[in-house]
């Protein structure tokens, strides 16, 4: 018998939770911040499913009920994605270490 | 066009990518490179997305306008967003992602056929419940960030509300989520997939009401936790790899996010989520009519006269060193002190502030160097050795009451053990009791000085006066 490829799903997304788990922990506490921003932005990459849906229409009518929720998606998702690793960039920029000359 | 197995492989090279964006952040030398890592897997998952479909019809270039412009203002507000206003901002982009989440959801749901998912009335029954629960908790999501936003940003009253029967309310309204699920999934109609929807934006908003200002650290990262659940619900539903293990990601590291913020308040996560904290209590400080114990105060002079004739001093920042906006003077004001070979240092208490990591950010911003930052458990011993504790801002996470009075709300918190220093500065605006509407035993020390004055001014004033 063949193994449903949910199955394999399942297996990368309870493996990815235990990196996360390892990985987050490993986090210096005084970059949760930029931690939380940056999360924010890698977690719209659901823009790949917006963008499908915005391109679902055909090519009569580019847009349809369903397109429209797609676009949307898309500029919602983008303004994640540039707010979050612009804002993170901008923060991280700002950490720096004690000057040894003095 | 390139193959599904391509493209597969290339998502999941993008999920690497997200890793170690987040592993780059253990350390700051390290973490500028992380975020480029995260930035260079965006890129390979939509630049794989386009090739995957291939077909450029005109639509492509209503993708671009709308990327390009959802993109401008998310780099407008990256830019021109003040420093202390980052757990509004933080709680905003979350329930931008929830809303995403939400908006792909619909439309995957009424045009099942351009996600290969089915037909509409006939979508594949594991397609369906990994839709729904992806819409489910991504519309709550968005409306319970939407609450937390308006609740940080002010507009709402950051104090809890609570009514009677709330509770119960609540979870029969959750238990309503699995029946509508259950119901769409064996009917397939659309009107139970808008009324699970309705439904789901209802709960995200009563989650979050009754809990209050304070406990804004654990929402945020709770919520950070739930936009990552969704994006793995709608990655499920996609077939792809980048958004499982990218919700993965997400959604573990709000979890411990959560776990850490209740830990240092000494608060189970249920607590914190069932609210109400601080509403109750206050009723109980007022009785005990504390504020007639005496209570030594001074001004801008005798700070200055103590600090100059210490040798080291710790500064206690908490969130209303970001609300006076201080931070600046504050750094003057040891660059001042350090002149005058004082050795100065930071205690970050982990719950100070609206958000985790919130009193280190704003202490980079005003320059201070991430190596005299320190978190409670490096710092808490330093106390006793140093000449000034210098209080701005912060309050409940200094309380000695935690330590010694098994009847307080807060007893058992981990506190900063401010009271050991030879003396102790705190600049507070009045002697109101903090969040959790308990007294600070601390104000009625001997070796306490209470500065009532704005954060800000006082520390400038201070600054003057070292001079």
């Amino acid at each position: 018998m063949e193994i449903d490829p949910l199955i394999f799903r399942l297996s990368i997304f309870i493996l990815a939770i235990f990196v996360g788990y390892y990985v987050v922990w490993s986090v210096t506490p005084s970059l949760h911040t930029p931690l939380m921003s940056v999360t924010n932005a890698i977690s719209s990459v659901i823009i790949v499913g917006a963008i499908i849906a915005g391109l679902s229409g055909n090519s009569d009518s580019i847009f349809d009920t369903s397109s429209i929720f797609g676009f949307l998606a898309i500029a919602l998702a983008a303004i994640n994605i540039f707010g979050g690793f612009l804002v993170t960039q901008r923060m991280l920029a700002m950490y720096k270490k004690k000057k040894k000359d003095k | 066009m390139i193959s599904a197995n391509l493209s597969a492989i290339f998502y999941l090279f993008s999920g690497v990518l997200f890793i170690l964006a987040l592993r780059g952040l253990s350390s700051p030398e390290t973490s500028r490179q992380g975020n480029l890592f995260g930035i260079l897997g965006m890129i390979i998952a939509v630049t794989v997305t386009f090739l995957s479909i291939g077909n450029f019809s005109n639509g492509f270039v209503f993708v671009l306008i709308f990327i390009l412009a959802g993109g401008a203002i998310g780099a407008f507000i990256a830019y021109k967003i003040p420093m202390t206003a980052m757990p509004e901002l933080v709680a905003g982009f979350h329930s931008l992602v929830g809303l995403a989440a939400v908006f792909v959801a619909i439309s995957a749901f009424l045009n099942p056929e351009a996600f290969k998912l089915g037909t509409p009335g006939n979508i594949k029954l594991g397609s369906l419940i990994e839709m729904s629960i992806g819409a489910a908790v991504g519309a709550i999501t968005f409306s319970g960030s939407v609450i937390a936003f308006l609740k940080l940003q002010g507009i709402m009253s950051g104090s809890p509300i609570t009514f009677k029967g709330q509770h119960p309310l609540n979870a029969i309204i959750l238990s309503s989520i699995i029946l509508l699920i259950y119901l769409l999934c064996s009917t397939q109609s659309p009107n139970f997939f808008w009324i699970l929807l309705a439904v789901s934006f209802l709960i995200g908003f009563l989650i979050i009401i009754p809990i209050g200002g304070a406990d804004m650290p654990v929402v945020i990262s709770m919520l950070n936790s739930y936009s990552g659940w969704a994006a793995a619900g709608i990655g499920f539903t996609l077939e792809n790899t980048a958004l499982i293990i990218t919700g993965a990601l997400v959604g573990s590291s709000g979890a411990i996010l959560s776990y850490i913020m209740c830990k240092g308040m000494n608060r189970s996560f249920f607590n914190v989520i069932l609210g109400g904290f601080g509403a109750t209590e206050e009723t109980l400080s007022g009785s005990k009519n504390n504020e007639q114990r005496p209570v030594k105060s001074g001004n801008a002079d005798d700070a200055a006269f103590l600090m100059k004739n210490a040798s080291s001093v710790i500064i206690v920042p908490g969130y209303g060193m970001a609300v006076a906006q201080a931070q600046h003077a504050l750094r003057e004001m040891v660059d001042t002190l350090k002149k005058n070979d004082i050795k100065v240092s930071y205690a970050i208490h982990p719950v100070a502030g609206r958000m985790p990591g919130h009193m280190n950010v704003l202490l980079a911003e005003a320059n201070v160097p991430y190596d005299e930052v320190f978190e409670l458990e490096e710092i808490n011993n330093d106390f006793a050795n140093a000449d000034v504790a210098f209080v701005i801002g912060a309050n409940d996470v200094t309380n000695p009451v935690a330590k010694t009075d098994p009847q307080s709300p807060i007893y058992g918190m981990p506190v900063l053990d401010v009271e050991k220093c030879k003396s102790v500065l705190f600049v507070k605006r009045s002697l109101s009791p903090g969040y959790a509407g308990i007294d600070n035993d601390l104000f009625y020390k001997e070796n306490t000085l209470m500065l009532f004055a704005d954060a800000k001014k006082m520390t400038e004033d201070i600054t003057k006066n070292l001079d």
